[in-house]
């Protein structure tokens, strides 16, 4: 596992070359093992993939996802519109395009305020333990009790409709197993040696929790965070379609595929292209994540 | 429980606002506030609350203007039918694959589940339903529209709400064939995404069964492969496989919001898909908890058949 | 205890020149490189050797039970007369567990666990006597039970496995194999996973049964004390190859291999209670090569230049005792 930096380095060079042969190697049998697992290369290659969309927008679409052509409603996929036109006229490949930009930011933005939370909570609660223990688990479980797409459905309905409701709302739904992970590594790491001798040096819980337990329980944070990306874009392109996400006109997957539903007989494409984009992209996080998940796994699988 | 109640009320700027629309001269909010006694401290409401849950009074829901007690008891059979043979599909497809994947692991096979496996993780419930929806009904014709019962057709007298079993009671075939010709699709959509989590976890545990002492003992034994594998590991396989049945009820519970709606099923799910966005309270709250208390006896239900299932956790180690 | 004399057709279990390899990612491991001995009925024949050497293995080939990707390089196996090898799976399924049986070292994983006791132990009957009913088969079971010593059979013949205590699962197990009767019982450290005390015991049960059922043994041990008390014969294995093997008085008492004398060695002296214990110097070799030239040759203290070059063959001494050493390459013939 990578050495966590401390800030307390030790003064030899000698010792600071080694660690960066270590780490260099660490990467490189990393980079060996990617390489060998064949969907994992293929789940990177769509995020990669799906990242250079969202950066190369405005260069890949050539029309403007908000640009409504009324008397070019829908149109079948054709040179010029290659996904088609929807029922206002717009560019569905732009929009699909575009869209990537809300799905990825949604992902992101809810990975980023929801990971960290559950794992505060979950480290807070592993190491100092008792009430505050029990206060907190007891919070999660009653989040935990409901099943996530609901719990999301509920918080979004309740906060009103928007992209920003609809992150925060799958962010609640979201940071209860990760306090319940964190907390199941804090309370295994707790009582290792390591960490009393750090209570031994005097050094204050702030700072044990922070820079030292936090980091070991990094790994499988992000082994579950690589699996989760795909059940979030998956949540929020529900929200999306059951109106409670982003709103029209932006061009957010899910909402696309409800709207093509009144479409659905005779213009195919509105409603099954947008979906076929989120298909793609949660089969990248997955394959990602299951790449990630063999990769950072003590127990490397022999085929 | 309590966090629903507080949840709707306390995090919601303005309920009743949003409720009676942007454009509601602000007499209409105050009169419809006094009227929901919104004017009362929390406590109070709380309170009340609680006394008319004990009482069973689950509150008025505002869109149907009916008891949320009495819309719950009407729309959960449908969901619990769609639910129901949703899993079937699920465990029949799903142990099979699995099953199969574990015995001829990493042949061609194998590689075909785990990739049906990913491709059924990654899906959206709702999109699968419409794509199906085109193609089968649609395009095809196979299969009929979205719905319980076509239209023609009369529901026979309402005794447990799954019309499956009404029409059997009812002895009404024709009623029967066709509900079950309805169930087809919607099951299927919301089956598929259990199907590759059953099909995982079987993979899994079938490994871990079949690399165990007394599958050799078995085949020491002059068993047959296929023996073996049913009679010895198959058992032994199948715990885990139960527990992950009940997790599937719960995204079927959720995957059922979005099924019901595409296939206008009358269920739980769509009831409460309705109840959120028109910002329904009472709704929301009893819909919710229902499904939570669902969920948790579901949650009990495997356990109960878990230790069922093991003899080791009914009997102590001498 | 009579030991047959030896005489090539009338061999039980001949196993001649086995190889058996598992390709692996880090390389092939040769389990066996050319395993040779015979087993005569009603002996008891034991293979002893520390872990690692290939006595597991050379008993999961005689019963064609070893999974792909591992595989039988070559070699020949004759049980009573017929090749192993040659046989289809379906004859090999009527043989196992009819004609040569199989009891694992840790009793309680060897027993399925949500299948009651009796039934186990009547399955084997039912799998190879088609004509049986169910309710004979579990008297049988239940008959068996009684005969090894298992108090209230009628009762542990509903119980689950993980109900028994260690040496009743033995039993168990025992019974079940033997239920049919086979001419060949393979132990795969039947007592090592039980408590000394039991460990007497069930050894002497299988004495008893086996003498009475007239059933050869093939008895894998690392433990020579075992050995010493129940078989007639034995054959040492080291890194995959049959290093010696005789009548068991005559190798334990006068081991013609620097391997096994070094072996014996290693057997703490009661008297001598301040003596330092030994242990042969180095390591077993690492299968994933081929071995060329004897394989104890890094760690022989009696070791010559030819035991690099090329792998000693067996040589035969007085009474059917062999050894493959260059040491005996001027005295004896080899065979």
């Amino acid at each position: 596992m990578t050495p966590t930096t401390t800030g307390r380095t030790l003064d030899s060079g000698e010792a600071r070359r080694r660690r960066t042969e270590a780490r260099w190697r660490y990467l490189a049998d990393t980079f060996t093992l990617w390489r060998r697992n064949r969907l994992m290369v293929i789940g990177t290659a769509i995020i990669l993939g799906l990242i250079l969309v969202v950066l190369m927008a405005p260069f890949i679409a050539a029309q403007d996802p908000f640009e409504q052509v009324l008397g070019d409603r829908l149109l079948a996929p054709s040179a010029g519109h290659l996904f088609g036109t929807d029922g206002l006229g717009r560019d569905i490949f732009a929009r699909v395009i575009y869209g990537a930009r809300v799905t990825l930011t949604i992902a992101l933005l809810v990975a980023a305020i929801g990971t960290p939370l559950g794992m505060l909570i979950g480290v807070v609660a592993g190491y100092l333990g008792g009430a505050v223990d029990e206060i907190l688990m007891r919070l999660a479980d009653v989040f935990l009790a409901f099943p996530r797409l609901i719990l999301a459905i509920a918080f979004a309905a309740a906060l009103g409709p928007g992209v920003e409701n609809a992150v925060l709302a799958i962010a609640i739904a979201h940071w209860p197993s990760y306090a319940r992970l964190a907390r199941a590594e804090t309370l295994n790491v707790k009582s290792n040696d390591y960490i009393q001798a750090m209570r031994v040096l005097g050094a204050g819980k702030v700072r044990i929790m922070a820079s030292h337990i936090a980091p070991l329980c990094m790994s499988s944070i992000i082994v579950r965070m690589s699996l989760d990306m795909g059940t979030i874009i998956l949540t929020a392109a529900g929200l999306g379609f059951l109106g409670l996400g982003a709103q029209p006109p932006v061009p957010e997957w899910g909402l696309m595929v409800s709207d093509g539903r009144q479409y659905l007989v005779d213009q195919w494409w509105v409603s099954t292209l947008p979906g076929m984009a989120i298909l793609v992209v949660v089969m990248g996080f997955n394959l990602l994540g299951d790449g990630v998940r063999d990769v950072l796994d003590p127990r490397q699988r022999q085929a | 429980m309590v966090m629903t109640f507080f949840t709707s009320l306390v995090v919601p700027l303005d309920p009743l606002a949003s409720l009676a629309g942007p454009q509601a001269p602000p007499e209409t909010v105050e009169r419809l506030r006094v009227l929901y006694g919104f004017d009362q401290p929390l406590y109070v409401q709380f309170g009340r609350y609680l006394t008319r849950l004990a009482q069973g009074d689950l509150g008025v829901s505002f869109q149907t203007s009916r008891p949320v007690l009495q819309d719950i008891l009407t729309y959960f059979p449908a969901t619990l039918e769609l639910a129901t043979f949703a899993i079937m599909v699920g465990i029949g497809i799903g142990i099979p694959l699995g099953v199969l994947s574990a015995v001829y692991k990493n042949r061609a096979i194998d590689q075909f589940c785990r990739v049906l496996s990913l491709i059924g993780v990654s899906t959206p419930v709702f999109w699968l339903g419409l794509v199906l929806l085109l193609v089968f009904y649609f395009k095809l014709g196979w299969l009929p529209e979205p719905g319980r019962l076509d239209i023609m057709l009369l529901e026979p007298p309402r005794v447990t709400g799954v019309l499956l079993v009404d029409s059997a009671l009812a002895r009404d075939w024709e009623v029967f064939a066709d509900a079950l010709k309805h169930l087809v699709l919607p099951a299927s959509v919301l089956g598929l995404v259990g199907v590759a989590g059953i099909s995982r976890i079987t993979r899994s545990s079938m490994l871990e069964v079949l690399s165990q002492e007394y599958i050799k003992t078995a085949r020491i034994k002059g068993l047959g492969e296929f023996l073996v594998i049913t009679r010895h590991a198959l058992r032994n396989a199948l715990v885990p496989t139960v527990t992950v049945v009940g997790l599937t009820y719960g995204l079927l519970l959720e995957g059922s919001v979005l099924t019901e709606t595409i296939f206008s099923w009358p269920g739980l799910g769509r009831y409460m898909a309705t109840a959120f966005l028109t910002m329904d309270l009472n709704a929301i709250v009893g819909g919710t908890m229902f499904v939570a208390l669902t969920f948790c006896i579901v949650n009990l239900a495997v356990d109960l058949a878990y230790a069922f299932l093991n003899p080791k956790i009914t009997y102590t180690e001498p | 205890m009579r030991t047959g004399a030896g005489v090539a057709d009338e061999a039980l279990l001949d196993v001649r020149d086995l190889s058996v390899e598992f390709p692996t990612l880090r390389g092939t491991i040769h389990a066996l490189q050319g395993v040779t001995f015979r087993l005569q009925r009603r002996e008891t024949l034991g293979l002893a050797g520390e872990t690692g050497c290939g006595k597991s293995v050379t008993a999961l080939a005689v019963l064609r039970l070893i999974s792909a990707p591992g595989r039988i390089r070559s070699g020949r196996i004759r049980f009573e007369g017929r090749d192993l090898l040659a046989a289809s799976e379906t004859e090999m399924r009527g043989i196992r567990g009819s004609q040569i049986s199989m009891i694992l070292q840790e009793p309680k994983m060897s027993l399925n666990p949500v299948i009651r006791v009796g039934d186990q132990v009547a399955e084997t009957l039912l799998v190879h006597d088609r004509t049986l009913s169910r309710r004979a088969a579990r008297e049988q079971a239940a008959a068996m039970l009684a005969t090894l010593g298992i108090p209230d059979p009628r009762q542990i013949v509903r119980r689950y496995p993980h109900e028994l205590s260690g040496g009743m699962a033995q039993r168990v197990m025992i019974g079940m194999m033997l239920v049919t009767r086979p001419k060949l019982l393979i132990a795969d450290e039947p007592t090592s996973a039980l408590d000394v005390t039991i460990q007497a015991q069930i050894l002497e049960l299988m004495k008893a049964l086996t003498r009475e059922i007239q059933t050869a043994v093939l008895l894998i041990t690392h433990d020579l004390g075992v050995m010493a008390e129940t078989c007639d014969r034995v054959a040492v294995m080291y890194a995959g190859r049959v290093v010696e093997q005789g009548p068991v008085v005559r190798v334990l008492k006068n081991p013609q291999h620097p391997y096994t004398q070094g072996l014996l060695k290693t057997i703490p002296n009661e008297a001598a209670t301040d003596a330092p214990l030994f242990s042969i110097r180095g390591q077993v070799p690492s299968l994933l090569q081929p071995v060329i030239g004897c394989a104890f040759a890094p760690r022989c203290h009696q070791v010559m230049e030819a035991c690099r070059h090329a792998a000693p063959p067996s040589y035969r001494m007085e009474s059917d005792h062999q050894a493959a050493c260059f040491l005996h390459r001027d005295r004896w013939p080899h065979g």
